[in-house]
């Protein structure tokens, strides 16, 4: 066990170097940042001497050593938008990013478990079809389709129409599909609670709730369905296996078979995918807070993107690297830990 | 002549993959839906009323009509115009040319590397194995769609603006293509290590043959039906990765759309009730993408021998 984890730790470490260098030679790569600090007026050799006293004249290894000594001791320079430390900047927009990660999870883990189970106990009820069905379809929606979409029912409202207004259809169509005034779409709302540090959460009041509904549904929208097709192709396996067989001849209550037996070993699986699409997540919410403005770190992004913020551009990528590395890690030790069967050292087979 | 191609028509016609097509519903209907669609784009200038690129065709007192069937609807464009008074079926048909192109060139730049990784992961085994896998693994864990995004934020912010427009097609197809490589690379080496395990390669080893040709004559034609599973899926993949940038503005400038940029510039307007312009290249790209996600699980269920003979 102790050298599967030395093993996980030290691969974690080199990964975050590499994810370091790519950083560094971002910064490195993208604009001067002498041009960032003086005006056109500073001459040639002004600007040579300041130059060498920013220590941009030593070798790369020089300059990439103070960057990562500076990085390891949480300063990441300062945003040219912010005027303030990068990270500090990243600190005030996760929560609002964590929020939406959670409340999409909540969505995920109470939908998928159920349907996922119930589409493998009786894949032959057409309402298991129907689910396979509308997942397939889901899969097949990008997230900032799903989010559009929301917003143009819940929030905007539509009028149809193909049917005259007065009769029967349109009137329940438009009934059905226009809800003035309805969802909010645009940020957090105003009534956030302040939690500690730089945390204000829209968790516990009705508008930071009613704010989080939209964007917490599309991000759902979009890793629901590969939840529920991995949680029915794991669960039907698992049903074939010889111990639930062996379970079934001896008498146990199909409850007990279903959801003690089976379920158990169906989630193994699903924690190591689980782990892994934290990394999709955070892809997904650049898109789902572009579409809500969200105040996250990822619309904070693409906002340091248009703005050639590079400081803040290179800090993001130092955390969201680093939430990666460590998820992963923590999920290669958990799956370990419970799979007895995982190879603890030497390669996978 | 006549009679290789005549026997290899009957090759097919005999096949599995035919018997199993002709008695699928589901596949029939999404190859013919998929179909008409890549005919419509590739011939685009043909069936399009109006050319979106040419600026004279443009008038912008047409902005923002809406599509036949509503009032104030004109029939000279069923599906209504955009902000910039562009018709609509004109710039979908253009729109999916581009995706279309995006999708199939960067599944082409995927499968290159991918096979060439996967090839020399799996055959040659040790430290070229463990470097590339390592690589893979590393870069599927942080979601290819997280590394296109990156690099595309790069590559925006060194070459600015204006010239990133230009080739943003070559740009989107290296980007998706870099991203993605490794799924193709990992489905490669896992087909590769059951086959080199097999009797004709030690033969073609005896006989002398260099490393090379084994690799890509003898060991390469026997992994290429779950490569092209595997692709039929990425092609979704790519045009929706391609789409997601073009939303964030990473993508293809406005002036040349793709689905994904129609999307976004129909987006600023969408509080102004012109739903049009967002949902129906919306409507066209999810069309689009599950046609070619249907035919990929039906190739996947044929030619798994695993689910063929379970």
């Amino acid at each position: 066990m102790l050298a599967f984890l030395v093993q996980r730790i030290s691969q974690a470490v080199l990964v975050m170097f590499v994810i370091s260098v790519i950083a560094f030679a971002i910064q490195d790569g993208l604009g001067d940042p002498l041009q960032e600090m003086v005006g056109m007026s500073v001459s040639m050799e002004e600007r040579e001497a300041l130059r060498e006293e920013l220590g941009l004249n030593d070798s790369m290894v020089v300059q990439y050593l103070r960057f990562a000594g500076k990085a390891i001791q949480g300063d990441l320079g300062n945003s040219y938008f912010y005027g303030k430390p990068t990270l500090t900047v990243i600190a005030e927009h996760l929560p609002a990013t964590l929020e939406l990660v959670i409340g999409a999870s909540l969505i995920i883990m109470l939908l998928s478990v159920p349907i996922g189970v119930y589409a493998a106990i009786r894949p032959q009820a057409w309402l298991a079809k129907f689910f396979m069905g509308v997942s397939t379809v889901g899969i097949s929606i990008p997230v900032f389709l799903t989010a559009i979409v929301l917003i143009q029912i819940y929030s905007i409202g539509i009028t149809v129409e193909w049917f005259p207004v007065d009769s029967g259809w349109g009137q329940w169509l438009n009934g059905a599909l226009s809800t003035d005034g309805g969802m909010p779409s645009y940020g957090r709302g105003d009534d956030l609670k302040h939690l500690f540090g730089t945390w204000n959460s829209g968790f516990f009041s009705e508008l930071g709730l009613m704010h989080l509904v939209l964007p917490c549904v599309s991000l759902a929208s979009i890793m629901l369905p590969l939840f529920i097709r991995l949680i029915r192709a794991e669960m039907m396996e698992v049903l074939q296996s010889d111990y639930i067989r062996y379970a079934r001849a001896k008498g146990l209550s199909s409850a007990r078979i279903n959801f003690l037996h089976a379920l158990k070993n169906t989630m193994l699986p699903v924690i190591t995918v689980g782990g892994v699409q934290v990394g999709v997540m955070v892809a997904y919410t650049i898109l789902t807070e572009t579409v809500f403005q969200w105040p996250g770190v990822g619309l904070m992004f693409l906002e340091a993107i248009t703005r050639s913020d590079i400081p803040l551009i290179v800090a993001y990528l130092m955390v969201v690297g680093l939430i990666f590395v460590i998820t992963n890690t923590l999920v290669d030790l958990v799956y370990g830990l419970v799979n007895p069967t995982v190879k603890l050292t030497g390669k996978k087979a | 002549m006549t009679t290789a191609t005549l026997s290899r028509w009957n090759r097919f016609r005999e096949s599995f993959l035919w018997y199993s097509f002709k008695r699928d519903k589901v596949a029939i209907a999404s190859f013919i839906v998929l179909l008409l669609m890549v005919f419509a784009a590739v011939f685009a200038p043909l069936f399009a009323p109006t050319n979106p690129y040419d600026l004279a065709q443009i008038d912008i007192m047409n902005s923002e009509l809406p599509p036949v069937g509503m009032s104030g609807a004109d029939p000279a464009f069923p599906l209504g115009t955009d902000a910039q008074g562009r018709d609509m079926l004109s710039t979908i048909l253009y729109g999916t040319r581009v995706s279309l192109l995006i999708g199939f060139g960067a599944v082409v730049l995927q499968a290159v590397l991918g096979i060439l990784f996967g090839l020399l992961a799996g055959y040659m085994g040790g430290k070229v194995d463990s470097i590339l896998m390592r690589i893979a693994d590393v870069q599927l864990s942080f979601s290819t769609l997280m590394v296109a995004i990156i690099v595309g934020a790069v590559f925006k912010a060194s070459f600015g603006n204006l010239m990133f427009g230009e080739i943003a097609i070559y740009m989107l197809i290296f980007i998706i293509g870099v991203a993605e490589w490794p799924q193709i690379a990992r489905t490669v080496r896992a087909s590769v290590l059951a086959e080199k395990k097999k009797e004709y390669v030690d033969a073609a080893k005896v006989m002398g043959f260099r490393t090379n040709r084994i690799m890509f004559r003898h060991i390469l034609p026997n992994t290429l039906s779950p490569i092209f599973v595997i692709a039929t899926v990425q092609i979704a993949n790519a045009i929706i990765s391609e789409a997601a940038l073009s939303f964030l503005g990473l993508g293809m400038p406005e002036t040349q759309p793709s689905l994904g940029s129609l999307i976004k510039s129909g987006f600023d307007y969408i509080q102004s009730g012109s739903w049009w312009i967002t949902l129906i290249p919306g409507l066209v790209l999810v069309v689009l993408v599950l046609v070619i996600n249907l035919l990929g699980d039906w190739l996947r269920d044929v030619m798994n021998p695993r689910l063929y003979k379970g």
